[in-house]
């Protein structure tokens, strides 16, 4: 019987085509995802990764809801004109409480890993508002609309539980702080600022959008925009040094 | 108690207890609207309940009519031509989404500056309209003729194939407007937040249940090649869709879900999801296509059986692991890397012995290339599937990749496959199903479909050329130095250079979007029986009548 002659059970039991099937194309997904969970080399280790405050949160759900991602990537790659224009490449624990990830597939507009820091929250403003007032050929939509929207509309402190769920070490401590939290890091002069910064080394506590009135959509889009990238501390990190495991 | 009587009495029986399941959905429906605080969640449990209410009607009315498990005799055609009306109706809804932000691109105020209006919530919708309501509609209805037609049996199940038609048009609905009120998952080509997830998972298995009841009862003891690709393409995507899109809710009566994944294993989930999205969405259900399809209208047997018992396994095989490619010189450990280039240079095999035995069934027949523009669209996507299967490994090769990747070669190399590839041979498959199933004697016009052809492909001409150009362009200018050993470029100078061809783009999709009109309309006509007058275009219909009007002259 040649080989093509034992092909014949695949075209007539279909039970036999569907469970073949199935083994054939579950291979490489298993060959090339579940390693990924259990070599200790896919994330090394770094100083300085936490997971995201209240409001920065809040604002990486906004930057999701919008679609930020359909024109920004967040993923610096090992390239030399990459980690001039953008900064130091993207480590895998740089998004490991990304879910999910953000790193994007295209860059009509720059890079976004490393662009807290970068401007000013008045650059960020007056940019998100109108884009062509600070930046005449940008093709960027504006989002005006997001100054006037109060920055959370349900619990936040739900989301930080989900995100537990998954695998993000936020503490009974945070979870408790999450409401005051979120309105302290926009409000500089308020009682719990100092305890946001403690929670969350390096969170920025500011009035990011120059209302205090109100603890905004754009507070939250810019807080978190201000924090990316900034975790890690490039000028003691060595890829080859401690950091590796 | 003849067959007929068992069928019919087994169907009545399934009417009966279908409407507790109608029960409950709008049981759960009606408890998320009172639960609810989130207005898009109500919106949404709305439509459900309003749906369900639908489908409840309909059996009460049937019911009461005495009319309960009635069906037709013979291949469910019924449901086929659901499909092939709502292919065509998404299918231009889908591109002009497309075309409207092309243009934004171009003029940035079509943005309007309006949270439901922007490129960032219009983009989605527009891949979502074109892959899943579009080519989805085209494949469910598509494999619903073939898989009958190939087993010489009535499709399996009474209400079930219509269960999967309305229910996969409720999850379009729910998919883009959840959208445009905001309700994303932000992964790609998988957009639809978890309960949407959840109502395509229920449609989906019943989908296979469907097809895999109809391959049960086939009178044919041989399962067509045909048919392998559709099941393949079935049960594929659903272990995709559920592995990719696995999230905790945030609560039960709201929208917002995390993904389980995260960073550099949810990237790799992500486009072994995407990747695949392409491979067996696009690729495998269409392949389907072209083994029923083309073969059928040429009137010639597929060229190689055992090349496509080869192309059919590699394929499969080898298309799983291509997903790192997306993710060259990123944080994703090397080894998956190379894994991921490695097969996608390996994919351009089989994916060419598919191409080649599509084109070289047209042996002994490459004339009706000249008569029949129908024949021409479908050889002329299994063409186009050569050229972006070509493209898509040389763009996998890491070096190519530090160019193209971000840049807008990568939109042109998608849509040289979703244009040419997927929209012609979905075209060639509905101008060949239209007359078949409203039992007309030809197309209202080929002369129509002459010009759609030509439009269309000068549309996609346009398209892929200036994204060629604009890619190549932009990823140059990115890592071009001055003579001082500075960047050359700011980010917003290759922008700007941008423009020109965003233009050009946005002609090339007008042209594709009006090429489609004219198909709309041509299928119209058709299902109404009309004919236009081109005796020329109709050789054999020419002489026949000629023949016929002798006497009475």
């Amino acid at each position: 019987m040649s080989a093509w002659a034992k092909h014949k059970v695949f075209e007539t039991k279909s039970m036999v085509l569907l469970i073949g099937t199935l083994i054939v194309v579950s291979i490489g997904g298993l060959v090339e995802i579940m390693p990924l969970y259990f070599l200790g080399s896919t994330i090394e280790k770094v100083e300085g990764i936490r997971p995201y405050s209240p409001l920065e949160l809040v604002g990486r759900n906004i930057y999701i809801r919008e679609g930020c991602y359909n024109c920004h990537s967040q993923m610096i790659r090992s390239l030399r004109d990459e980690v001039e224009r953008y900064g130091p490449y993207s480590l895998a624990a740089e998004s490991m409480y990304d879910h999910p990830f953000q790193w994007g597939s295209k860059r009509t507009g720059p890079d976004l890993a490393r662009v807290g820091g970068k401007y000013s929250d008045e650059w960020h403003v007056a940019h998100m508002i109108d884009p062509r007032d600070i930046v005449p050929g940008s093709i960027m939509p504006g989002y005006p609309f997001l100054m006037k929207t109060p920055a959370w509309s349900s619990d936040i402190a739900d989301d930080m539980r989900a995100n537990r769920m998954a695998g993000v070490p936020y503490t009974d401590a945070m979870i408790a702080a999450a409401s005051a939290d979120l309105q302290a890091q926009g409000d500089p002069d308020s009682d719990g600022a100092e305890a946001v910064a403690q929670r969350y080394p390096k969170a920025v506590v500011r009035d990011f959008d120059g209302d205090p009135e109100l603890v905004s959509e754009m507070d939250a889009l810019i807080a978190y925009l201000q924090m990316l990238g900034t975790l890690v501390d490039f000028s003691v990190y060595d890829a080859a040094g401690d950091n590796l495991r | 108690m003849n067959i007929e009587q068992v069928r019919t009495d087994r169907a009545a029986l399934g009417e009966l207890f279908a409407l507790p399941a109608v029960a409950l959905v709008i049981a759960i429906g009606v408890a998320e609207i009172v639960a609810t605080r989130d207005a898009v969640m109500t919106f949404h449990a709305g439509l459900l309940v309003l749906a369900a209410g639908a489908a409840g009607l309909w059996l009460l009315l049937r019911r009461m009519g005495g009319r309960a498990g009635e069906h037709e005799a013979g291949y469910n055609h019924a449901v086929v031509r659901a499909g092939v009306i709502a292919s065509m109706f998404w299918g231009v809804a889908g591109f002009l989404v497309g075309d409207v932000i092309a243009w934004q691109l171009a003029y940035p105020v079509l943005n309007f500056d309006l949270p439901w209006t922007n490129f960032g919530r219009m983009r989605p919708l527009h891949t979502s309209a074109v892959i899943f309501a579009f080519g989805g509609n085209v494949l469910i209805a598509t494999s619903f003729f073939a898989v009958q037609r190939t087993c010489r049996t009535r499709l399996a199940g009474h209400m079930a194939p219509w269960f999967v038609f309305w229910g996969y048009q409720l999850f379009i609905v729910l998919a883009a407007t959840g959208y445009l009120l905001g309700v994303t998952q932000s992964k790609e080509y998988a957009e639809p937040e978890w309960y949407i997830d959840l109502w395509l998972t229920v449609v989906w298995v019943v989908y296979l249940l469907v097809f895999l009841g109809t391959l049960f009862k086939r009178k044919e003891p041989h399962i067509y090649v045909a048919n392998w690709f559709f099941l393949a393409f079935i049960v594929t995507v659903a272990m995709l869709h559920i592995i990719n899109n696995a999230a905790i809710p945030v609560s039960w009566t709201g929208t917002k879900s995390y993904i389980l994944w995260s960073g550099v294993q949810d990237a790799m989930t992500q486009w072994w999801y995407g990747h695949n999205a392409v491979g067996f969405f696009l690729t495998a259900g269409f392949l389907g296509i072209m083994y029923y399809f083309v073969p059928k209208r040429v009137e010639r047997p597929v060229y190689s059986y055992r090349l496509s018992i080869v192309h059919f396994w590699a394929l499969i095989f080898t298309y799983i692991w291509a997903g790192p490619h997306h993710l060259f010189y990123t944080a994703l450990p090397d080894w998956a890397q190379t894994l991921g280039m490695t097969f996608s240079i390996i994919l351009w095999m089989p994916s060419w012995g598919g191409m080649i035995n599509g084109l070289m069934t047209l042996s002994g027949a490459w004339d009706k290339l000249r008569t029949d523009p129908v024949i021409r669209m479908l050889v002329v996507s299994v063409a186009f599937y050569g050229m972006s299967t070509f493209e898509g490994p040389l763009m996998s090769i890491k070096a190519v990749n530090s160019l193209s990747h971000y840049t807008d070669w990568t939109i042109g190399h998608v849509h040289s496959g979703a244009l040419g590839w997927v929209g012609f041979v979905s075209f060639g498959a509905l101008y060949c199903l239209t007359p078949w199933l409203w039992q007309r004697k030809r197309l209202y016009s080929l002369r129509l479909v002459e010009w759609h052809f030509w439009i269309s492909t000068l549309g996609i001409l346009l398209y892929i050329t200036a994204m060629w150009v604009s890619g190549i362009l932009q990823g140059l200018m990115w890592r071009a130095y001055n003579s001082l050993g500075f960047l050359e470029y700011s980010f917003i100078e290759t922008v700007e250079a941008m423009h020109p061809f965003y233009i050009i783009r946005a002609l090339g999709g007008t042209l594709f979007v009006f090429g489609s009109l004219i198909m709309a309309y041509n299928l119209w006509r058709t299902t109404r029986g009309d004919e236009a007058d081109e005796t020329i275009m109709h050789p054999e219909v020419a002489s026949a009548s000629a023949l016929a009007k002798l006497p009475a002259e």
